[in-house]
C-alpha cells in the first residue's frame, strides 16, 4: 500500500510514502501541528502527548493519552488522533485549556499542550467519580506523572486538574465516546527503509514471523521507539502484534489466570481491578500513565531488560509464559525464560502470547522499587515478594529481583532458607542477610552496588515490618 | 512625571492576570523557534559530528564519504568560516576545534535535506583523533593545578583575629553537584538570508544581542548586517544566556553558504552532552563561632568546575563569593574562589548564577555545626541574621535587613513551626523506621548584574493613530512572564487597558545593544525603559489634552483609556480620540525609552563595592519524611514567604516562587549528573544524558501541602512600580528541603552529633546518612570539635 489515512482532529489526512521508522510526532509536526513538541524523544517528558481513540470493550471509545514520539506512523493506519490544537482554539478554549490558562498553569508553555492532552484524557475517563484518587472530582493526578514541567512546580496544574467538572451535555468528544473506535486495519508497507506489517490475525502474524525470524515485534513500542529515536535503530521488518485479539485475552481459570501479552498495562490494570494485589501494587509504579497506555506485559518481558519492573512481580507470582509459533504453543516458567543480558528463551518464529499466573495467590505480597524519583523512574533495584504462611511458619515464598544481575532473577537461596522457618524477626534478619548476597549488582549512574545490595537486605526487613501485623490476623 | 516606584490609581500593575500567551500555550498555538521551519521551503537540517573522547587532537577530518550520503548537501568545517572561528566572548571557544576538549565536542556540522540525512552524513564523516590525557573531576583538576580565569578573594576584617580565642572552631569539606537546565525546549536556531540581504536568525536565546554579535563575527559581518529574533523560549534558566550563540552561528553560516534556510535543533541527548550546566563546586572551609553561636570568622576556598572553557565562570564565581554570607553577618571573612578547567561541557549560567552554590556552603556549615553548638538549627540561623546598618563582606550596606527578621517571624507563625517541631519530635519518638525532619532556611539575594554595564535597557513604544499600542523591549520571554509584566507596565504608564497593548517579539533591529535577560533583572531594567518611553509619549499627549480640557498638563490624568482633568473623571475624553487629535496636531506618538540602574559600582579585583541595587529576601519551611529502610523520602509540607516588593503581577510571581523552589529542591535532592570518571574508553562521557537517566522533579516531588505567600507592604523604592526581582531568589528556598532531610537522617541517631549529607541528597545519599546516624546510636558519642 502506498498511502493510508489517519484522522487528526476530526479531519482525515492522507499519509503518502510513510517510512517504517517515522514517528507520529514527526509527521504531525511536519504537517503543521507544531503544538505537539519533542522534549526528550523517549516517552519521559510527555510534551508530545496526543489522544488516541481506542475500543472501550463495550462497543464505544476511550480517549487515551499516549506519547506520539514513540508511536510509529505506519502503526497509526486508520487511527484517530487528537492534539491540543484539536481540543480548542485561543478564542474557544476547551475546559481543560481554560482552567490551565487562568490558573497560571503555563509558564514557558512548551510542555503545556502535552499536559492539556493528559488532562483531557482524565477529563474524559469514564470511570472518574468524585472523591476517588483523593481528589474532589476524582482526577487521578498521577495520570500526569509522565508529563514534565520545568517551570511551574506543578501546583497550578494540580489546581486546574481538580477544578475540572464533568464534560457538559453535547461535548463533542464526550459524545464521540459512545461510537465505536476504529480498529487497526491490516497493513503492509515496504520500501527502501524496511517493511512494516500489521497482520490480520495471529496465524498470519506467525506466518510472517516464520518468514522473517529476525523481525522486530511491535506491541506498545515504548521500548522500540526509544531505540529508534535515541539509538537510531532500524529494523528490516517490523510486525505489529498489539491489536491481535488472540493476544488480548484475560481469562480466569480454576488454577490460573491467563493474561494476554498484547494488553496494554492500563487495560490490564482496569480489567484486573485489584484482583491480583501484587500487580495492583506494582502498576502505578511502572513508568507513567502515558507509557502504560501503550506498553504491554509481552513487550516488557520480551525486551528482557534486567531492570524491567514486570519480571520481579511476575517471578514472585510464579508466572509462566505461553509462547506461540507456527508449529504450536509451549509453556515456559518465567524463571527459565531469561537466558542472559537481554536474551530470552524465545526461538526464531516465536512470540509471547500470554502470561499465566497460578492460583490461588499467595496471601502476603509486596512490591518494592528503589529509584531516585518516586514515580516514572527506572528502578535501581526492584523486588517482588509473595509469601504464604502455615501458622507461624513459612509454607512457601517467592522473591523476584530486578536490577541486581544481567537478568531478572529469583532469590532461590533466600526462598529455600525461609521455607519451613518461623516468620520471626530473627529468621527474617538471617534471611535478609542472605538476600543481600543474591545477584551480582553493579555500580552505575542510578545507584552504587553497595546500595543495591543493602536494598535487597532492607526489603525483606521492610516487608516483615509492614506485613507483620497483617500476618498475625 | 511620577517617581519610579509610585503607582497610579487603577493601573494594571499588581493585577493577577494570566501569562500573556496562556491561551496560545494551552492550545498549542504558541510558536517556538523550531516550529517555524515548516513555513520555509528548501529547509536544511544541521547535525553535529561529535567526538568520542574527552580530550584529543583532531589529526584528520575527511568529509568526502558524508557528501556521498543521499540528502547531504554540505559539511561545515573550520575552512568555511569567513570571520572568526569562535563561538564565545572570551576567545576560547573555537566553533570548529582542532583540539577536542570534552566528550561530544562537535568537530564539524553536516547539512542535509532531512535531519535523518544529516545524521547519516555525520556518521560518515571520518575523523582521526590522537587521544590526550584528560581531567574529568574537580579533584583531578585541583591535583593537576588546572585552573582558568581570574582567581579572586573576598576579604573583610582580620581572619587570624577571627579565629583567635574563638569559643568554637570547626572545619570541613563539601562537594555539591551541578545541574542540567533541562528547559523543555532544547537549543534551536533557524537562519536565512532575507529579502533585504541581511542574515536573519531566529534563535532560542536569552541574549539576542550577543547571539547577533557572535554570529556576525563568525560570518565576518558587522552587527548591522545580522538580525536576531527570539519569539519566546521553552524555558531558559540561564542555559540560553551564552550557549545558543554557536548554534545560531552554525545555522547562519550554513544559510550564507548554501543560500537555503538552515534549521539547527539539538535533540535532548545533544543538548545534554553539548551545553554547559550549573557549576559543581568544591568547598574547603573553617568557621569560628563565639559562645552565643554568633559567627566570628569564615575562611574558605571554593573551587568551581568550569569545564573546558571560561564562558561565564568568572562572574558565576563572583556571585558565589558575594552570597557565601547569605543572610548572616560574619565579621571576619577570607574566601578564595578559583575555577577548575576540566574536560567537560563548559559550565555556565543557571538560575542563581553561583549564588546558590555560595549560599549552600554556609547553610551546610550551619546545618552541620548547629548540633555541635547545642543549638537548634533555626535558632543558630536567626541569631546570625544581618541587622540594619550592617554591611556585607564586600562592603555593601544590607538594605532592609530588618525584613529578614520580619519574614522569619511571620513564617514561623503562619507555618506553625513550634507546634510542628513538637509533632515531629513525637512522631520520631514513636516510629523507629520512619523519621520526619522540619527545617527553616532564609535567602538574601543581591539584585543587579555584578557586571555593571549590563544594568541598562532599552524599549520602543509605538502608539498608533487608532490608540492601539505596540511595545518592544530588549528582554526575552522564557516563561518567566516578563512580557506579561511589560504589558502591565506599559498599560499602567500610558493609562490604557492591558488589552490595547500588544507586545512584539524581541528583535535586535528594534532595540539594540541589549543585556541578557538574566540575573532576575528583566522586569526591573526593561520595565524602567518601557515606563520611560510611555511617559515621554504621555507627556506629549498631556500637553494636547491640557489644551482641550483647559487645565495645566500636570493636572491631566490617564486611566484605563480615559483622559480627564484631576478630580473630574466625568469630564474625561477618550484616549483614542486624544491620540487621533494629537496626530493631527503633529505630535510624535512613539518613543524610545532607556533605563540604567543608578548607584552601582563594583571593583571585581578587590571584590568590593555596591554591585546590587537591593536584596530580595525570602524564607521557607520544609517538612520531609524519610523511610529508614531505603532512604526514600517525600516532602510533606512547604511554607514559603517571599519578598517581591509590590508585585507587578502576583499570579506570575507566585509561579516564579513555586517553580524556583521546586527547581532548587530538584538540584539538591534528585537531579544528579554522572560522568564517566573511569579510565575506560568512555572516560568523560556524560552518563546521565537523557530524561530517563537524569530525573527532574515530577508531580510526585511536589510538596503535599504547598503554601506560598508574598510579603505584604514591601514597596521597593527606586524600582519600577515598587516591585522586586523574583526569578532567581526562590530557587535557594529549596535548601530548606535538604536541611529537613538532614534533620530526619540525624533523627535515626543520637542528638548532638553533626550530620553530613551528600548533595544531591538522593535516596541513596540519605540512606548512607541515616546509616551513619544509626551506627552512632550504638557507638559512644564523639567529641564535638
Amino acid at each position: 500500500m502506498d498511502s493510508f489515512t489517519v484522522t487528526v482532529n476530526g479531519e482525515p489526512r492522507t499519509v503518502h510514502g510513510a517510512r517504517p521508522h517515522e514517528t507520529l510526532l514527526g509527521w504531525l509536526r511536519d504537517g503543521g501541528l507544531t503544538g505537539c513538541k519533542e522534549g526528550c524523544a523517549e516517552g519521559e517528558c510527555g510534551a508530545c502527548a496526543v489522544l488516541v481513540s481506542r475500543p472501550d470493550g463495550q462497543g464505544g471509545t476511550r480517549l487515551e493519552s499516549v506519547n506520539a514520539c514513540l508511536l510509529l506512523l505506519p502503526a497509526m493506519n486508520g487511527q484517530e488522533v487528537i492534539t491540543a490544537e484539536g481540543l480548542g482554539s485561543p478564542t474557544d478554549l476547551h475546559p481543560v485549556q481554560r482552567e490551565l490558562a487562568v490558573r497560571g498553569g503555563s509558564q514557558c508553555g512548551y510542555c503545556t499542550p502535552g499536559f492539556v492532552v493528559s488532562m483531557a484524557a482524565e477529563y474524559y475517563r469514564p470511570e472518574r467519580r468524585d472523591g476517588e484518587h483523593h481528589a474532589p472530582n476524582g482526577f487521578d493526578i498521577h495520570a500526569l506523572s509522565g508529563n514534565l514541567c520545568r517551570c511551574t512546580g506543578y501546583r497550578p496544574i494540580q489546581d486546574a486538574a481538580y477544578a475540572l467538572d464533568t464534560p457538559p451535555q453535547g461535548d463533542p468528544l464526550a459524545t464521540r465516546r459512545s461510537r465505536p473506535a476504529p480498529t487497526p486495519p491490516p497493513t503492509r508497507l515496504s520500501g527502501p527503509d524496511g517493511a512494516f506489517y500489521r497482520p490480520a490475525d495471529l496465524a498470519q502474524a506467525l506466518d510472517l514471523l516464520a518468514e522473517h525470524p529476525d523481525a522486530k515485534l511491535l506491541a506498545g513500542g515504548t521500548d522500540w521507539g526509544v531505540e529508534v529515536n535515541l539509538r537510531h535503530a532500524r529494523a528490516d521488518v517490523t510486525i505489529a502484534v498489539d491489536g491481535l485479539d488472540e493476544l488480548r485475552e484475560l481469562e480466569w481459570h480454576s488454577d490460573h489466570v491467563r493474561l494476554g501479552a498484547g494488553l496494554n498495562l492500563s487495560e490490564l490494570e482496569r480489567r484486573l481491578d485489584g484482583r491480583i494485589p501484587l500487580m495492583a501494587e506494582w502498576f502505578p509504579q511502572f513508568a507513567s500513565r502515558l507509557i502504560r497506555n501503550s506498553a504491554t506485559l509481552g513487550g516488557n518481558l520480551g525486551t528482557a531488560s534486567p531492570i524491567g519492573d514486570s519480571p520481579p512481580t511476575l517471578l514472585a507470582l510464579d508466572a509462566s509464559l505461553v509462547l506461540a509459533s507456527r508449529t504450536g504453543e509451549r509453556e515456559v516458567p518465567l524463571a527459565d525464560f531469561f537466558r542472559g543480558y537481554r536474551q530470552t528463551d524465545l526461538g526464531g518464529g516465536e512470540l509471547i502470547r500470554a502470561i499465566k499466573v497460578p492460583l490461588p495467590l499467595a496471601p502476603l505480597t509486596g512490591f518494592y522499587k528503589y529509584a531516585k524519583r518516586r514515580f516514572d523512574d527506572i528502578s535501581s533495584v526492584a523486588v517482588g515478594i509473595a509469601l504464604e504462611l502455615d501458622g507461624d511458619r513459612v509454607r512457601r515464598v517467592r522473591i523476584g529481583l530486578g536490577g541486581v544481575a544481567a537478568t531478572p532473577l529469583r532469590a532461590v537461596e533466600t526462598e529455600q532458607a525461609l521455607v519451613g522457618q518461623p516468620w520471626t524477626e530473627t529468621t527474617v534478619r538471617e534471611a535478609a542477610r542472605l538476600l543481600r548476597r543474591e545477584g551480582t549488582p553493579l555500580s552505575d549512574h542510578r545507584a552504587s552496588a553497595e546500595y543495591r545490595a543493602a536494598m535487597l537486605e532492607q526489603t525483606l526487613l521492610k516487608f516483615f515490618h509492614e506485613r507483620r501485623d497483617v500476618a498475625r490476623v | 512625571m511620577t517617581s519610579l516606584h509610585e503607582r497610579p490609581h487603577n493601573g494594571a500593575v499588581g493585577d493577577a492576570i494570566p501569562h500573556e500567551s496562556a491561551s496560545l500555550h494551552v492550545t498549542g498555538h504558541a510558536l517556538y523557534t523550531d516550529d517555524l521551519g515548516v513555513r520555509l521551503a528548501g529547509l536544511l537540517h544541521a547535525w553535529p559530528v561529535q567526538a568520542p573522547h574527552a580530550h584529543a587532537r583532531v589529526t584528520r577530518l575527511d568529509v568526502s564519504q558524508a557528501l556521498n550520503v543521499r540528502g547531504v548537501v554540505r559539511v561545515l568545517t573550520a575552512a568555511d568560516v569567513p570571520g572568526a572561528n569562535d563561538a564565545g566572548v572570551k576567545g576560547d571557544e573555537p566553533l570548529f576545534p582542532t583540539e577536542v576538549m570534552y566528550h561530544g565536542h562537535p568537530v564539524a556540522w553536516v547539512l542535509g535535506d532531512s535531519a535523518d540525512a544529516a545524521r547519516r552524513g555525520a556518521q560518515a564523516v571520518e575523523v582521526g583523533y590522537e587521544v590526550l590525557p584528560s581531567l574529568v573531576t574537580v579533584q583531578e583538576a585541583i591535583a593537576a593545578e588546572s585552573f582558568q580565569g581570574a582567581q579572586s578573594t573576598l576579604r573583610r576584617g582580620d581572619i587570624t583575629l577571627g579565629f583567635e580565642g574563638a569559643a568554637h572552631t570547626f572545619e570541613g569539606e563539601f562537594e555539591m553537584g551541578g545541574q542540567e537546565h533541562f528547559y523543555l525546549e532544547t537549543n534551536a536556531a533557524l537562519a536565512y538570508v532575507d529579502e533585504g540581504g541581511q542574515v536573519f536568525i531566529q534563535s532560542s536565546t536569552q541574549h539576542p544581542s550577543e547571539t547577533q554579535e557572535i554570529a556576525a563575527h563568525v560570518l565576518g559581518l558587522d552587527s548591522a548586517q545580522v538580525t536576531v529574533q527570539c519569539l519566546r523560549m521553552g524555558g531558559g534558566f540561564g542555559g540560553k544566556e551564552m550557549q545558543p550563540h554557536g548554534y545560531a552561528a552554525i545555522a547562519a553560516l550554513g544559510s550564507v553558504l548554501t543560500g537555503r534556510p538552515v534549521r539547527l535543533r539539538l535533540n535532548r541527548t545533544q543538548d545534554m552532552t553539548l551545553t554547559g550546566k550549573r557549576h559543581p563546586f568544591h568547598a574547603q572551609w573553617k568557621v569560628a563561632f563565639d559562645d552565643n553561636g554568633k559567627l566570628r570568622a569564615l575562611q574558605a576556598t571554593l573551587t568551581s568546575d568550569g569545564g573546558w572553557s571560561l564562558d561565564l565562570s568568572e562572574p558565576v564565581m563572583a556571585r558565589a563569593l558575594c552570597h557565601i554570607d547569605n543572610a548572616y553577618f560574619i565579621p571576619h571573612v577570607e574566601v578564595r574562589g578559583r575555577i577548575a578547567r576540566t574536560n567537560k561541557t563548559s559550565q555556565t549560567a543557571f538560575r542563581g548564577f553561583g549564588g546558590p552554590q555560595g549560599m549552600l556552603v554556609i547553610e551546610d556549615i550551619l546545618g552541620r555545626c548547629a548540633p555541635l553548638l547545642g543549638l537548634p538549627a533555626h535558632e543558630l540561623r536567626r541569631r546570625n541574621f544581618y541587622r540594619p546598618g550592617e554591611a556585607t563582606p564586600y562592603g555593601q550596606p544590607v538594605r532592609h535587613a530588618e525584613r529578614l527578621e520580619d519574614l522569619w517571624g511571620q513564617l514561623l507563625v503562619s507555618g506553625d513551626f513550634a507546634a510542628r517541631t513538637a509533632e515531629v519530635e513525637a512522631f520520631n519518638a514513636a516510629h523507629p523506621h520512619t523519621k520526619r525532619g522540619l527545617a527553616i532556611t532564609p535567602v538574601k539575594f543581591g539584585i543587579s548584574f555584578n557586571f555593571t554595564a549590563y544594568n541598562q535597557a532599552g524599549a520602543l513604544v509605538h502608539v498608533y493613530k487608532d490608540g492601539s499600542v505596540l511595545i518592544n523591549h530588549g528582554g526575552t520571554e522564557m516563561g518567566q512572564g516578563l512580557h506579561t509584566k511589560m504589558i502591565q507596565v506599559a498599560a499602567t504608564a500610558l493609562g490604557v487597558p492591558v488589552g490595547w497593548v500588544r507586545l512584539a517579539p524581541t528583535r535586535t533591529d528594534k532595540v539594540p545593544n541589549t543585556s541578557a535577560t538574566a540575573a532576575s533583572s528583566g522586569a526591573d531594567l526593561n520595565g524602567g525603559a518601557i515606563k520611560d518611553a510611555c511617559e515621554q509619549i504621555q507627556a506629549r499627549l498631556a500637553a494636547v489634552a491640557a489644551g482641550a480640557l483647559g487645565v495645566h498638563p500636570g493636572d491631566v490624568r490617564f486611566e484605563e483609556g480615559l483622559v480627564y482633568p484631576l478630580g473630574h473623571p466625568d469630564k474625561g475624553i477618550d484616549f483614542k480620540q486624544l491620540v487621533h487629535d494629537a496626530y493631527h496636531l503633529r505630535t510624535q506618538l512613539w518613543a524610545a525609552g532607556y533605563y540604567r540602574t543608578p548607584g552601582l559600582h563594583w571593583d571585581r579585583v578587590a571584590m568590593h563595592g555596591e554591585p546590587f541595587k537591593y536584596f530580595a529576601y525570602g524564607a521557607a519551611i520544609a517538612e520531609v519524611e524519610v523511610d529508614g529502610f531505603s532512604g526514600l523520602y517525600r516532602t510533606r509540607r512547604v511554607d514559603i514567604l517571599q519578598d517581591v516588593g509590590d508585585s507587578l503581577s502576583p499570579l506570575i510571581d507566585i509561579g516564579q516562587v513555586e517553580g524556583g523552589f521546586v527547581q532548587g529542591a530538584g538540584w539538591l535532592t534528585l537531579e544528579e549528573l554522572r560522568w564517566d570518571e573511569s579510565d575506560g574508553p568512555n572516560r568523560g562521557r556524560l552518563n546521565t544524558q537523557a530524561a530517563s537517566t537524569y530525573k527532574l522533579p515530577s508531580f510526585s516531588e511536589m510538596p503535599e501541602v504547598f503554601n506560598v505567600a508574598l510579603l505584604e507592604r514591601a514597596t521597593e523604592t527606586g524600582v519600577v512600580y515598587g516591585s522586586k526581582a523574583v526569578g532567581e531568589p526562590p530557587l535557594m528556598l529549596g535548601i530548606s528541603v535538604r536541611e529537613a532531610l538532614r534533620q530526619a537522617a540525624a533523627a535515626f541517631g543520637p542528638g548532638g552529633r553533626t550530620q553530613e549529607l551528600a548533595s544531591p541528597a538522593t535516596p541513596e545519599a540519605v540512606f548512607w546518612a541515616l546509616e551513619a546516624a544509626r551506627r552512632a546510636q550504638t557507638e559512644p558519642v564523639a567529641a564535638d570539635d
